[in-house]
């Protein structure tokens, strides 16, 4: 390593520059910004008179905003706690069958990953078209098995349109968790695993005092990946539900919410620019006390694991 | 013992083979029914097309102009992409191979930029931009992408650049070789793999990116293909095999790219996972 004395400065200065700037004008910064733009008014475009915390007053004392908000919250966390689900726990059990040899399994490998290098947009899309009522092929499917009573407008329905989103969202990104897992699964050493099996350890046991505790660290990461995806997720409702989050904001996340807030006429359920980021403003408090909370979780969990 | 682990193996191939049926149905569905009539899709949902009718893409090249929004897309990935990686690897390079105070502290502050969702600063972007006067153009995509992608590029290479021994570039130095030639002549060749690996990972969701051009891009000559997925969807509501050839194209780069370097993505981002 070389010692960067004043001769090498300008070099030090010039190498990181220009990664810095961009990365700070066009990232870290606009964040901040947006911050400050939620202490000023903005019914159009530019943000202009500063009304100090106006703007998070009335998110949460005027109906016609705290309605919204709360509601786009609770969509959010129903949302969060199915992928979570999907993505953890099933995502897990198939990553430890993946992680087994046998006959074809590279190719499992390959193709569990494919979903996922899909655009949400096009995901969204297709699950739309299939579950469509008029020509979609899956209520086709399901009265050639005869349960055709069971159909339901599925993303017309308010009880089971949030369901259909978050699962749609799963079948894209289940093959990324699958993917974490199985090369977590893959870095335990054979010999504990062994030592485990001439012990007598049945599957489960095995799962819980070896497999588990090694890939917790994992379970964190993609824990707060998908945190910070779903709480920003807007692609998946656009395609599926519109900006408004149909039927009757059942689906409305904080990402729709908002889109709909800043980018939108007030027609459209736009609330000017201030408004919209103070949503931001509150987006960004909620996606990292989450973060924060799940960090503190799982570090702890892993120490008395290791224990 | 012999009876029960026959059974397991079943077992695991019989879960094995309807997980891959629910990944492959909706894709083939997608790609089946682009090639059927309207006709056909309503009639026959699950049937092959009886013809193979091109028509659909026909359409969308010729009157829908995708070929323009390929090309922007393209233009963009590869500016974004190609630019971010220069500018993270040289950062990479000086955070790793000099030594001052503030090492830690400015590759802490690249790597943030990993769970720092950029979308809650729209607002301020969108301002910027018109600001620059580069609004709704390609440009202002092209900047953001830049931004997007420096931090996971930071995080790959910096690893990369490290396990660079340090005696190749000591000798260069003393032979009078300048500081930027080190980095052009010694250490860019040996990190290849981390550079192309940088840019591979941070090519899918660049390629696939829909909130940026639906906020900063307003001309139908400027879409991408993500935005034209999104606009030119909703217009087709009738004409369902377009609708599945809009989503078909928007598909076929990845899924290609994708099979073609498959052991890349997976082997930058498991690596990443379990760094962590």
């Amino acid at each position: 390593m070389l010692e960067a004395r004043r001769k090498h400065a300008k070099f030090l200065f010039l190498f990181i520059f220009p990664a810095f700037i961009v990365y700070t004008v066009f990232m870290l910064l606009p964040i901040l910004n947006s911050m400050k733009y939620s202490l000023y008014t903005g019914e159009g475009l530019i943000p202009n008179e500063f009304v100090g915390l106006d703007n998070y007053i009335r998110l949460f004392t005027e109906e016609r905003y705290y309605v919204k908000f709360w509601n786009a919250f609770q969509n959010n966390i129903q949302f969060f706690i199915i992928v979570t689900v999907v993505q953890n726990v099933l995502g897990f059990f198939m990553a430890v069958l993946i992680s087994r040899t046998f006959k074809g399994s590279g190719f499992i490998r390959k193709l569990s990953f494919l979903p996922t290098t899909l655009s949400v947009l096009v995901v969204g899309y297709i699950f739309k078209l299939i579950l469509n009522p008029y020509y979609g092929v899956f209520d086709k499917f399901i009265e050639m098995i005869g349960l055709e009573q069971l159909i339901i407008p599925w993303l017309g329905d308010p009880r089971s349109a949030i369901y259909v989103v978050a699962i749609a969202v799963s079948w894209q990104f289940f093959g990324e968790s699958v993917l974490f897992y199985t090369s977590g699964i893959d870095g335990i050493s054979d010999s504990i695993i062994e030592a485990a099996q001439i012990d007598g350890a049945n599957i489960w046991q095995e799962i819980y005092h070896i497999i588990l505790p090694s890939v917790l660290p994992i379970v964190g990461i993609v824990t707060i990946l998908i945190f910070i995806g779903d709480f920003t997720q807007f692609d998946i409702i656009f395609a599926m539900t519109g900006t408004r989050g149909d039927p009757n904001y059942s689906t409305d996340l904080f990402g729709s919410l908002f889109y709909r807030t800043a980018f939108s006429s007030p027609e459209r359920g736009g609330w000017g620019t201030g408004m919209g980021a103070t949503v931001a403003t509150m987006m960004f408090i909620i996606v990292t006390i989450g973060v924060g909370v799940f960090l503190t979780f799982f570090t702890k969990k892993k120490e008395e694991l290791e224990k | 013992m012999k009876v029960k682990r026959a059974v397991a193996r079943s077992g695991l191939y019989l879960t094995m083979f309807i997980y891959s049926l629910s990944i492959i149905i909706p894709l083939f569905v997608m790609f089946m029914t682009s090639f059927k009539t309207n006709a056909q899709i309503f009639k026959n949902p699950f049937g092959l097309p009886t013809s193979f009718n091109i028509d659909a893409y026909v359409n969308l090249f010729v009157i829908s102009n995708y070929g323009k929004y390929f090309l922007n897309s393209i233009g963009v990935t590869v500016l974004s992409l190609s630019a971010a990686v220069t500018m993270s690897a040289l950062a990479a390079y000086a955070i790793s191979k000099y030594k001052f105070k503030y090492n830690r502290a400015i590759y802490v502050y690249f790597v943030i930029g990993l769970v720092v969702p950029i979308k809650l600063g729209t607002i301020d972007i969108m301002i910027t931009m018109l600001n620059l006067k580069i609004f709704d153009t390609l440009w202002a995509l092209i900047i953001v992408y830049i931004a997007m992608a420096i931090p996971l590029s930071v995080f790959v290479l910096y690893d990369y650049i490290k396990m660079v021994p340090d005696e190749l570039s000591s000798a260069a130095r003393i032979d009078g070789c300048s500081e930027p030639g080190i980095f052009a002549r010694i250490i860019s060749p040996l990190i290849k793999p981390g550079l192309a690996a940088a840019g591979i990972i941070s090519f899918i969701p660049n390629w696939n990116e829909f909130w940026f051009p639906l906020v900063l891009i307003k001309s139908r000559e400027n879409y991408t293909i993500p935005l034209a997925t999104g606009q030119l969807f909703g217009q087709f509501d009738t004409k369902l095999n377009l609708v599945f050839a809009v989503l078909s194209l928007a598909s076929i780069p990845v899924i290609i790219i994708y099979l073609l370097l498959s052991n890349y993505f997976v082997k930058g981002l498991s690596a990443g996972a379990v760094k962590g």
